[in-house]
This record gives structure tokens, C-alpha cells and sequence, in this order.
């Protein structure tokens, strides 16, 4: 296997963009992806763009090859990746796997999501889709209720509060503050969170994220042809993917994501690391809790501490571990299929020192967490600075 | 208005009329809903239909306040993962109930309900939800 | 004479757990909640859940009887649903029945609709089956969920409930014998409820002398001829019960003790479950009754007619009655909450914009 480096990256901003479409936002952040290494396009060899369900949410299905048409890339072969939530950390580790096995020379990875063109509830319907249709959302299962479901058993089996669960929250918005391309940009504190509505008891308003529109993507290299393109080449240095039943009902432990757990340690494997190495981390918080179970299930902290942790401060930036500095899906926002590829583009511009206001000191290694559904894929990739 | 193919519904009625499910004889492992393979012994496995009891216990629960498209009438809605007396758990509603009448372990039964509806004029998908079995029911 | 001994060899009731209650109607309406209660005789009503409707409630009843009976859901031959409020107008109610308690695909169903007495001729079409030799079992279920039209008097009584009858030819296995059957049928234009319409009209005061009580008495009293028995002869009386009222007023024409009726007397605290009114009231009976008693039955259906039942509790009703664990009628009417009209209207879409 070759060495595979990140040689560029770029995202939109992230938020309810009414002016701007589906392709619009594409186009708006491979652009910024190719400007960023210098790149005119006729060195791509092939584009993977991970994206949920634009077929429900814009009727649009083919993405692949709308997005070599949108960037003028065409005839290059161009694959849409779908993982639910992960597609875009999934179409990452695809284009990593395409340079690596000496496939592909330069390939450029996108995630988007258009998400505002629809109404809520068909939003909401769409999402479910990352769940067991037949036998979870049929019977009234909406995602906030299947992290719902996760959250009482944390509880119930760790003591977790919602309070701690609030804290999460509230410091993903502070990070959130710092960062321009974030949907939220102001602060909020633990009596915000607690006063909001349920959606799904015990998960309340501010302990989701939001509907968002959005998109990234990044350019992907042999290691040493990057560094030909760009000063500050980082380099991924595992990438792992892991898998588990569908439906939350059907798994051994609700308080806790095997999927992550396996990808994680597949992860440390590969880059020969350990959870103590890494300096920076976004990870998948599409909910507080979510949030919560990944810190422990990444081996951040001991199961069942995650949300103690969070509430002592132990995840904020530039603390024991600086966990979602972009802000995370809670504060940054969550267009479902871009938000895995926007965890590579905030690692790289913290491994580069580019963080502005939320850079974590002495930054040398990071780790995206990306889920799909409640949980049935995730994956991780660890990278550093080359 | 979400709507469901009239031949998946079909294909599901014994599973969500009567929790009509399965048993794989090699490993002993009981499965809700039916498995045409047995995760665990794979080729191995030797299914065979089995009928659940239809009592269990609330492994976990939530009040649903923001229900999706089809469910605004039930909304608010308990939903829980029910654990099975025979082992496999499963996602429905609780009905009859709110969130301070449930806890984590108390006992439910099945009972038959609407799931939801096409539209006015379309189709009825009727199926499972759980109710507090009488002694746990709220007085 | 029925050719074969025919009985019911399980029974079981279903009645939803929201109940409103009768001041609060007539609060809506500026009734005089007194003069409401004392004039319908009725208290309170059941109220189905949203997600309720005639063949969920039929599905419950049926779960019951097959668990009190305690028999093979696929030795049941026939399925029949009586109800006035199926949930299609077209695609049976008795074949989700069916599905749903594991008796098909070897057996016949159909829906019947004679206004509220649909569950007592699905109990006769049974028996005929049954003592043919037609069948082993057949399922008699009577069902509904019943509207009235928002300010009608109906509202304050219309409301939801079932009972299920498994009837037997094998006299072992009876927890009550039917030993006779006689019906008194006219067409009598008292309440009807046309294809597309949503609420039933009615004759008001027409519903009451010839429609009812003539019917009631009719069917009573040919059974009493048909059989050579006397009201002293009965223990139990249940009749169609539209009102807390009607029953007692048939049972004083008839010289029959009111006291032998008020323990089949359930519209006071349920309202009238239409299709399932006189079958809950049996159900509430033989929940009760000793072995070697009688209980006369009538329903009363609209349109109109009434089907008369000679019932004798047989010795098997003791042993099934302590060996069953599900829900008793008992336990559904002691199981309440109450709705106020607000909630009510929804679970009813009687709210246009939903």
C-alpha cells in the first residue's frame, strides 16, 4: 500500500443557505478543495462524493456523475457513496483506498447535503431511512428517539445526567463561536439546553443537532506526489470502517457503539497509536449522547465517564483532549453526507495550525469519528501532520 | 404522507399481526423479526418458524414529542425497545402510557393496533404496539 | 330446535381505556348535565384511542376468547365481525381477525353490519355452522367504534367496545349451552348511516316504542313461546342497552325483575358499544354466573330486528374461568382515563384539519 496524504481541502459554509442549491455548494467547496493545492482539474483521476438521500431530499439521484458535470471534470469516473450519516467519512476512506492500492493518483473526495429544500417531518423521514425502516421507523422511530432510546440506558446504567448531556452542548456551540464556517456562531449555556423543548425524552432541543445545508471536500494523493502540490501535505495514517445490525433494537449493548469501538481499535492498529496520541478529535455528536459514547467507545475516557468528563471540562479545547473544535454536527451543523469529509477538512486545518481562534496547541495528530445511522457504520481515520 | 408498498406490508402481516417469528434449531437463538439465516451459524443454521409470547419487559423508552410525518395523531408517543420473555428485543409503542407511568423493566404485553395509514383513503397498516401488562398498568 | 348441542366454549371482551365523561359533553353543548345523565341513564363513555378502531378492538376480544377457551386458533372454521363502524367499506374486518389471532388460511370469514345487533347474528350464523357440523368452531365477534354526530343526543352515549364468542358443538367443552335462538325482524326506518356519510341520522323519539321495545319484546317473548319458559325461569337478562334507560323499561313491560338485568347493564359506565353492547353485557354475565343458570339474551339492531338467545352456564365455565389470565370485562371498565372534549375530538377526528 502507498502512503496516502491529504493535498487540499475546502468546505462551504455551513448553515440554512437559501441562495444557494445542491450543486452550488458542490462546486463552491471542491473549488476550494483544488484551489487550496493548486490544482486546474486535469490531473483528477476519479471523484467520490459521499451524500445521504438526495434523491428524497432533492430529487436528485446519479450525484456521481452531476458532480464531474458541475465541476467540468467530465469524463472522470465519479461515484456517488452512500453510509447514511458516514457516507462522507465512508467516501473518504474509499478515495484513501483508491491512492493507496496505486489506482488512482489524485483523487477528489466531496460530502453535501441540501437539506433546507424540504419540509421537516419529510426531513426527518428521509433521516430514517439510516435506520431499519420496517421494523424501527415504521413503527414510529425517529432518529432523535433512537438516540433517545441509547441516552436512557447511558442513564440508566452509568448514572449520566441530563445536565452532563447539556454540557456537551454547550461546549460544542463555544467551539462553534470560533469557527466562521460553523451554522451556529453564538454561544449557549446549560440552562439554555435544559429549558429547551423534548423532542425525545430525555433528549431535548439543544442536545441535537440541526438540519443543515453544506458541503467539503478534500484532495487525496500518493504522499509524496502531494508534497509537490502543497507545504503542509497530511498524511492519513489509518483508516478503518466498521459495521453492526441495523436496528438498535438487535445490538448486545444500547449504551455503547461496537462499531466504533472495532473501528477504533482497527485504527490504532494501523497507525500504531493510541487513544493518548491523539491531540484533536471530531467526532460524531449528532446527538449529545452520541457524543458521550464516542469519547468512551474512541478509549477517550472509561465507559461510563464520558459525560462526567465532558461536564468537568476534560473535552474542551485545549484540555485533556479538544474534542469537536469545528463546533461538531451540534454546533458547526450536520449536512448529513458532508459532515464526515468536514472532520478531515477541521483536522487538517488544526494539524496545519490554521484554526484561528480554536486551535489546539502543539497539534500533531487528529482523529475523524464519522456514524452512519444509530450507528450500524462507523469509521475513523487518524492522520498527521507529514 | 409516508407511505408503505402494499406487498412489503403484506409480506410482514404474520410478524406484526402475531409476532410470528423465528428459531434457529443449530444454535438455539430466537429471532424477532423472522431471519431467513441465522446470523450466527450462517449456512449452518437451521431456522424454523417460532410464535412469541408476546410479553416482555421495557428495556428502554422514550416520549416522543416531535413525531414524523403520519404520526401526528399519536403524538406525544412512548416508544421503547421491549425485551421478549424469549430473548429477542424489539422497537414499538406503548400505549395507554406516558413517560412518568414507565420505567426501565416493567412489564408489557402486546396488544393490536393501527401503525398508521396511507392517506385518508388508503391503506391500513395495523400491527404490534405494548401496553403495561395489568399489574404495572397505571392506576 | 337446534339439531346439535351448540355453546360457547371461550368469550372474552375488549373495551378502550379513555372515557368521557357525560357532564363534559353537555358542558360543550350547555346541557343540563342532570337531566342528561337521569333522562340516558348513562354516566360516563369509552372513548377508543387514535389508534384504535373496530377490528383492533375485535382483534383484543378475540385474543381473549381464544385464550379463555384455550383451544387451537386453527381449528376455527368461520370468522364472523359484526360492527357498524368497520374500518373499510370494502375489504373484510374478519380477515385481519383471522390473521391476527393465527387461524387462517384454512377456515370462512365475512363482515355482517345489522346496525348494533351485527354480533348476535354472527353468533347465530356460528351456531347454525357449528351444529351442521359445517365446522368445529366458529368466531362470533360483535365490534365497534360508534359516531355521533357532534351535539346529538347520540354523542353522549355512542361509543367503543367488542366481544368475541367462540361457539362449539362439543358439549365437554361449554362454558354456557345455547339452547335456543328466535329472532323478530321488520323494516323499520329508526337510524341509518348512508355509504359516505360520517354521522348516523336518526328518528329521535321514533327509535324508542316501535322500534326497540317492539323488537326487544317481540324476540323475548317468541323465545319465551319457542322454548315454553317463563322470566322466572332466567337468572340473568341482558338486552341491547343504547341507553342506561331502555333495558329497564323493556325489562318492567315484560314483568321481568330489573335486578336480574343490571348485572348486563354496562352502558351507564361504557356507553353503548353498538355491535358489541348486549355481547359485553353477556361477557359481564357469565364473568358471574354459576353453572346450571339461565341467562336470556335479546339484542337490537336498527333498521330493525332482535335476535333472542336461551343461554344455560354450563360446569366448564368454573375451571376455565380460574385458569384464564388475560384481561376480564372487569378489568377493562376498572381501567380509565378521562378525556376532555378537546382530546376526545381528536382521538375521534371530529378535527377537520387533521
Amino acid at each position: 500500500m502507498r502512503r496516502v496524504a491529504i493535498a487540499g481541502v475546502g468546505m462551504t459554509k455551513f448553515g440554512e443557505e437559501w441562495t444557494r442549491g445542491f450543486r452550488d455548494m458542490l462546486i463552491e467547496a471542491g473549488t476550494r478543495a483544488l484551489a487550496d493545492c493548486n490544482l486546474h482539474g486535469e490531473e483528477i483521476d476519479a471523484i467520490y462524493v459521499g451524500t445521504m438521500a438526495p434523491g428524497s431530499l432533492v430529487g436528485q439521484e446519479h450525484v456521481g456523475a452531476l458532480v464531474a458535470d458541475s465541476m467540468g471534470l467530465t469524463p472522470v469516473p465519479a461515484t456517488r457513496v452512500e453510509a447514511a450519516c458516514a457516507s462522507g467519512g465512508v467516501a473518504l476512506r474509499t478515495g484513501y483506498m483508491a491512492v493507496a492500492s496505486g489506482m488512482h493518483d489524485c483523487v477528489v473526495v466531496g460530502g453535501v447535503e441540501k437539506m433546507t429544500d424540504t419540509p421537516g417531518n419529510e426531513v426527518a423521514s428521509a433521516l430514517g431511512g439510516a435506520g431499519d425502516q420496517e421494523w424501527e421507523l415504521f413503527m414510529g422511530a425517529t432518529f432523535p428517539a433512537i438516540y433517545a432510546l441509547m441516552a436512557r440506558r447511558h442513564m440508566h446504567e452509568y448514572g449520566t445526567t441530563e445536565e452532563q448531556l447539556a454540557s456537551v452542548a454547550v461546549k460544542n456551540h463555544s467551539n462553534a463561536s470560533k469557527n466562521k464556517h460553523a451554522h451556529f456562531q453564538n454561544e449557549i449555556t446549560i440552562e439554555t439546553v435544559m429549558g429547551s423543548k423534548y423532542i425525545a425524552s430525555p433528549l431535548k432541543l439543544f442536545d441535537c443537532s440541526p438540519i443543515t445545508d453544506g458541503a467539503a471536500a478534500a484532495v487525496l494523493m500518493p504522499l509524496e506526489k502531494a508534497k509537490k502540490y502543497t507545504e503542509q501535505p497530511i498524511e492519513i495514517v489509518a483508516s478503518a470502517q466498521a459495521s453492526d445490525a441495523i436496528a438498535l433494537h438487535s445490538r448486545e449493548s444500547m449504551s455503547a457503539l461496537k462499531s466504533t469501538q472495532v473501528a477504533a481499535r482497527k485504527a490504532y492498529e494501523m497507525a500504531k497509536l493510541s487513544p493518548k496520541d491523539i491531540d484533536v478529535v471530531e467526532v460524531h455528536d449528532c446527538f449529545t449522547i452520541a457524543e458521550v459514547m464516542a469519547i468512551e467507545d474512541l478509549g477517550f475516557f472509561k465507559k461510563g465517564e464520558g459525560a462526567k468528563a465532558s461536564y468537568e471540562g476534560r473535552t474542551a479545547l485545549n484540555s485533556e483532549i479538544s474534542v469537536n473544535t469545528s463546533g461538531g454536527l451540534k454546533g458547526c451543523g450536520h449536512p448529513v453526507g458532508a459532515t464526515g469529509v468536514k472532520q478531515a477538512v477541521e483536522i487538517v486545518w488544526q494539524l496545519r495550525g490554521k484554526a484561528d481562534g480554536r486551535q489546539v496547541k502543539d497539534c500533531e495528530i487528529g482523529m475523524t469519528h464519522n456514524v452512519g445511522g444509530s450507528g450500524a457504520t462507523a469509521v475513523v481515520h487518524i492522520m498527521r501532520k507529514a | 404522507m409516508p407511505s408503505e408498498n402494499l406487498a412489503i406490508t403484506w409480506r410482514r402481516i404474520p410478524e406484526r399481526y402475531r409476532l410470528a417469528g423465528s428459531y434457529c434449531e443449530n444454535c438455539k437463538t430466537s429471532y424477532f423479526p423472522n431471519r431467513k439465516l441465522c446470523p450466527k451459524c450462517r449456512r449452518k443454521g437451521r431456522l424454523a418458524s417460532k410464535q412469541f409470547s408476546g410479553r416482555g419487559r421495557i428495556y428502554s423508552f422514550t416520549e416522543v414529542s416531535a413525531g414524523p410525518a403520519g404520526f401526528e395523531l399519536e403524538t406525544p408517543y412512548l416508544l421503547a425497545i421491549v425485551e421478549l420473555e424469549e430473548g429477542p428485543r424489539l422497537t414499538a409503542q406503548i400505549v395507554g402510557a406516558t413517560e412518568k407511568d414507565a420505567k426501565i423493566g416493567d412489564e408489557v404485553e402486546m396488544v393490536f393496533r393501527r401503525i398508521m395509514e396511507d392517506s385518508p383513503e388508503g391503506l391500513i397498516h395495523y400491527g404490534y404496539k405494548f401496553r403495561l401488562a395489568k399489574r404495572c398498568a397505571p392506576k | 330446535m337446534i339439531s346439535h348441542p351448540v355453546g360457547i366454549v371461550g368469550y372474552g371482551a375488549c373495551v378502550p381505556k379513555y372515557r368521557i365523561k357525560a357532564d363534559e359533553i353537555a358542558r360543550v353543548w350547555g346541557e343540563e348535565p342532570e337531566r342528561i345523565k337521569k333522562g340516558l341513564g348513562i354516566l360516563e363513555k369509552s372513548v377508543p384511542d387514535v389508534d384504535e378502531d373496530a377490528a383492533t378492538l375485535a382483534v383484543e376480544a378475540a385474543r381473549n376468547a381464544l385464550a379463555f377457551a384455550g383451544i387451537d386458533p386453527a381449528s376455527i372454521g368461520a370468522v364472523y365481525v359484526g360492527s357498524e363502524s368497520h374500518p373499510y367499506a370494502v375489504k373484510p374486518t374478519a380477515t385481519i381477525v383471522a390473521e391476527a389471532i393465527g387461524a387462517t388460511p384454512n377456515l370462512t370469514a365475512a363482515d355482517l353490519e345489522f346496525a348494533c345487533k351485527a354480533g348476535t347474528a354472527a353468533i347465530q350464523i356460528c351456531m347454525g355452522m357449528a351444529a351442521s357440523g359445517m365446522i368445529r368452531y366458529g368466531l362470533a365477534i360483535g365490534s365497534d367504534t360508534s359516531q355521533g354526530r357532534p351535539g346529538d343526543a347520540l354523542e353522549y352515549t355512542a361509543s367503543a367496545g367488542a366481544a368475541a364468542f367462540i361457539i362449539g358443538r362439543d358439549k365437554a367443552e361449554f362454558v354456557a349451552e345455547i339452547e335456543e335462538t328466535f329472532s323478530f325482524t321488520t323494516d323499520t326506518p329508526d337510524f341509518w348511516r348512508k355509504q359516505h356519510a360520517e354521522f348516523p341520522s336518526h328518528g329521535g323519539r321514533f327509535t324508542g316504542t316501535p322500534a326497540y321495545f317492539r323488537h326487544i319484546m317481540g324476540a323475548t317473548q317468541g323465545l319465551f313461546e319457542k322454548t315454553n319458559t317463563r322470566a322466572n325461569d332466567y337468572d340473568y337478562f341482558v338486552f341491547h342497552q343504547p341507553n342506561g334507560k331502555f333495558p329497564l323499561e323493556a325489562a318492567k313491560k315484560m314483568g321481568i325483575d330489573p335486578e336480574k338485568v343490571k348485572p348486563g347493564l354496562f352502558t351507564p359506565v361504557i356507553g353503548n358499544t353498538y355491535s358489541g353492547a348486549s355481547p359485553i353485557g353477556l361477557c359481564g354475565v357469565l364473568d358471574i354466573a354459576k353453572p346450571g343458570q339461565r341467562i336470556l339474551v335479546t339484542s337490537f339492531g336498527s333498521g330493525a330486528g332482535s335476535d333472542a338467545f336461551s343461554i344455560r352456564v354450563a360446569e366448564g365455565i368454573v375451571e376455565k374461568r380460574q385458569a384464564y389470565r388475560g384481561w376480564r370485562l372487569a378489568d377493562y371498565i376498572a381501567n380509565k382515563e378521562y378525556v376532555d372534549y378537546g382530546v376526545y375530538a381528536k382521538h375521534r377526528r371530529k378535527l377537520k384539519s387533521l
